[in-house]
């Protein structure tokens, strides 16, 4: 009997091991990202052509310290490496990725991982950085001593995966014997390092130490983490301004040109307006997503992100939240749609729910539009306290708002679980980010939201437009097309629940396409009250009417209503992609719908009661 | 004495990791984070905010962790041990546990 050659592999190991790098090194960009079935942990899957050219199926689990899985990442890890997993084959090599540098605390996972008895290849990675912390790795000792292959790594460096994809042409050596179930695995890494790991110069690592003493600092560290945060807050509202611009005139030029090749009727409507005005809102996103990831994904593989999250968790805390939560909230303040993506950097599941649920309360770049017609039309501009322009003072209001009403929220969310939520995490070595690794994972996140969120997003805008123009008006019909329309109909039945909080029949017509996005529902309103179509001075016409038709009450209870409804499929379908439950979705409409709806009632009544 | 009495730049050794419930996901995440009898601990910095949470160095690897956390670490009396432990190499540290001091 022949033994064989590995076919499926899995790699395994700790966070901060340097795993993906070294799973993009070993896959270049042949690889799919997925999530398990039924559970929202991401899946990445690729393929590897060992040195001898064999095609190798290649999984890369999520990275855990234990096969005690205390999350749902380290319970897939768990099941994968038992060969348990349901739906997914049992890997028939295990390779044990371990960062060479910390190897006192990554030799314990491989050890527990060995104790499976499974085929094992031990990969010690960042194998370059050992010698800068002037030390020695006896390799051909470790590998008698675990008595399982050992090959050294960079997984940062072009070609640094090298001897692994030499290892995976060798047969598939059986597992040894594993220690006595109650082995002290300590013991045992003490026994390996003091066999195997050798100081050669007398140098200590200082990075680390010099960096961490600014960088985690009280006062220093603290500025350190604004400036950041301020570069990263421009850059994602200013930098991707001109990007943004760009596709939306693009998308807007691709609607006229095939508007110009299409006959006037249904078709056209449908491909102009449906179709291609609702890719245009999904690709508009684009640049501040990449520019955003671009900027965590880099914090995260600088080493920094744990940091911050170290600076920011007491704060955090009094939300009952963990540190980890706060850059997704803040990248809401942009667009809920990149912190919600981002929310994948917070271990804690429930933690990571807590932080979608309110992520849409920060507010957006969307609600500007609005805001900004509604305050110009309706809030004097005058100077009060001999400083604040009544207008700032409004908007910062309406901010304020958003966020007391996320931290509690959020605290009412986490009082039902009295369980404790720990910090506890490792703040990995300072490391310069790979660029081709980088790219990957930007890539990756640009496709996932095309792909995903976009079909969603694109599907209900044509639903939106189907409903905004069908039916057609008779001949001869006066006010309004949309008037006429199923969507006008529905203004029109939703009028009784929403006479309450002040709203008339022309703003329920226009909240149903402002539905598909915050900002649609000022063209909704130019178009239900018959203002020129002309995109550039709708808001200058409208504001005016605005201000002779409405009462102030209506306008302030409409701007209550923005804080909260969460009118913007972006978001819901990326609660979707991200949480795979339509559960989560809907509970965010429900919750999110009954605030706006509190927060409209009691500003509308309130504000009528002072204004008469 | 426990970890989260410990004060800025002073190491001590691990005595042992109490667990507050039977089954305390924390104190065992901790054994396998390397907080184990024997191993040397220092405090290498405290949150911004009322010094919760603080951040730990054992070996070569740093960990922050809240201050409720690290009361589950309770560390071996101080002796007049300081220049030992100036000693060890923090890669190789801890001798096997036979040869570690015991109270």
């Amino acid at each position: 009997m022949t033994t064989p050659l590995p076919q499926r592999v899995a790699l395994v190991g700790n966070p901060n091991c340097g795993k993906t790098a070294l799973f993009n090194q070993l896959t270049g960009s042949r690889q799919k990202v997925a999530n398990y079935a039924g559970v929202t942990v991401e899946r990445k899957a690729g393929r590897l052509t060992t040195a001898s050219g064999r095609v190798v199926q290649i999984l890369d689990l999520p990275g855990t310290y234990s096969l005690n899985a205390t999350s749902p990442d380290e319970a897939v890890t768990r099941d994968v490496c038992r060969g348990i997993y349901k739906g997914e084959p049992a890997p028939d090599l295990l390779i044990s990725v371990v960062a060479a540098t910390n190897l006192r605390l990554h030799l314990r996972f491989a050890l527990e991982l060995r104790q499976l008895g499974r085929p094992m290849l031990l990969v010690l990675n960042m194998i370059d950085a050992v010698r800068s912390q002037g030390l020695e790795i006896d390799v051909p000792r470790l590998q008698a001593e675990l008595g399982i292959p050992v090959v050294t790594a960079i997984g940062v460096r072009r070609g640094g995966a090298a001897k692994v994809l030499r290892a995976l042409d060798n047969p598939i050596q059986p597992p040894p014997p594993p220690l006595p179930d109650d082995a002290d695995l300590h013991a045992e890494i003490r026994r390996l390092m003091a066999l195997c790991v050798r100081r050669a110069t007398d140098r200590h690592p200082q990075l680390d130490a010099r960096l961490d003493r600014w960088v985690m600092h009280p006062v220093w560290g603290m500025i350190i983490l604004l400036a950041l945060l301020f570069i990263m807050f421009q850059a994602v509202f200013s930098w991707a301004q001109p990007f943004m611009d760009l596709l939306q005139s693009a998308m807007d030029q691709l609607g006229a040109l095939v508007g110009s090749l299409l006959p006037e009727g249904i078709l056209r409507s449908l491909i102009v307006e449906g179709v291609i005005a609702g890719a245009g809102t999904v690709v508009v996103f684009l640049p501040q997503i990449l520019i955003l990831f671009l900027w965590i994904l880099a914090l995260e593989e600088s080493g920094y992100l744990p940091r911050a999250a170290f600076m920011l968790d007491k704060l955090m805390a009094s939300a009952g939240l963990s540190g980890r939560s706060f850059i997704p909230l803040l990248s809401s303040f942009a667009c809920a749609v990149p912190g919600i993506m981002s929310t994948r950097t917070i271990q804690n599941p429930r933690d990571r729910m807590v932080t979608i649920l309110i992520a849409p309360l920060m507010t957006c770049s969307a609600r500007l539009p609005v805001y900004a017609l509604l305050i110009g039309a309706f809030v004097p501009s005058r100077t009060v306290l001999g400083v604040f322009n009544l207008h700032g003072l409004v908007l910062f209001v309406l901010y304020a708002a958003g966020v007391l009403s996320a931290l509690a929220v959020a605290r009412v969310l986490k009082k039902r679980d009295a369980t404790e939520h720990p910090l506890l995490m490792e703040l990995p070595s300072y490391r310069v980010p790979g660029l081709q690794s980088l790219a990957i994972e930007l890539w990756q996140r640009a496709r996932i939201f095309l792909s995903r969120v976009g079909t969603i997003i694109v599907t209900l805008s044509v639903i939106m437009w189907a409903l905004s123009s069908f039916p057609s008006p008779p001949a001869g019909a006066t006010g309004p097309a949309i008037d006429w329309s199923l969507a006008g109909h529905i203004g029109h039945l939703m009028l009784p629940l929403f006479a309450f909080i002040g709203f008339n029949w022309q703003i329920c017509v226009a909240l149903i396409p402002g539905l598909a996005a915050r900002e649609v529902a000022v063209s909704g309103l130019a178009t239900v009250y018959s203002v020129g179509a002309s995109e550039n001075d709708t808001a200058t016409q409208l504001a005016p009417l605005l201000s002779a038709h409405w009462s102030l009450a209506t306008a302030f209870s409409l701007l209550a209503w923005y804080v909260y409804a969460p009118q913007c499929f972006a978001t819901l379908a990326v609660i979707r992609r991200e949480t795979g439950s339509w559960r989560l979705v809907w509970v965010s409409i429900a919750y999110l719908f009954g605030l706006a709806y509190l927060a409209s009632f009691l500003t509308y009544r309130i504000t009528l009661f002072f204004t008469g | 004495m426990r970890l989260n009495e410990l004060p800025l730049e002073c190491q001590g050794i691990i005595d042992h990791v109490a667990p507050v419930t039977p089954a305390d996901p924390i104190a065992r995440r901790l054994e396998e984070f390397g907080f184990v009898p024997g191993e040397p601990v220092k405090v290498v910095a405290f949150g911004p905010f009322g010094g919760d949470p603080m951040a730990v160095e054992i070996g070569f690897t740093r960990f922050a962790l809240r201050r409720s956390e690290a009361a589950r670490v309770v560390m071996q009396p101080r002796q007049d041990s300081g220049h030992t432990l100036d000693a060890l190499d923090p890669a190789l540290h801890t001798a096997p546990p036979a040869q570690t001091e015991r109270p």
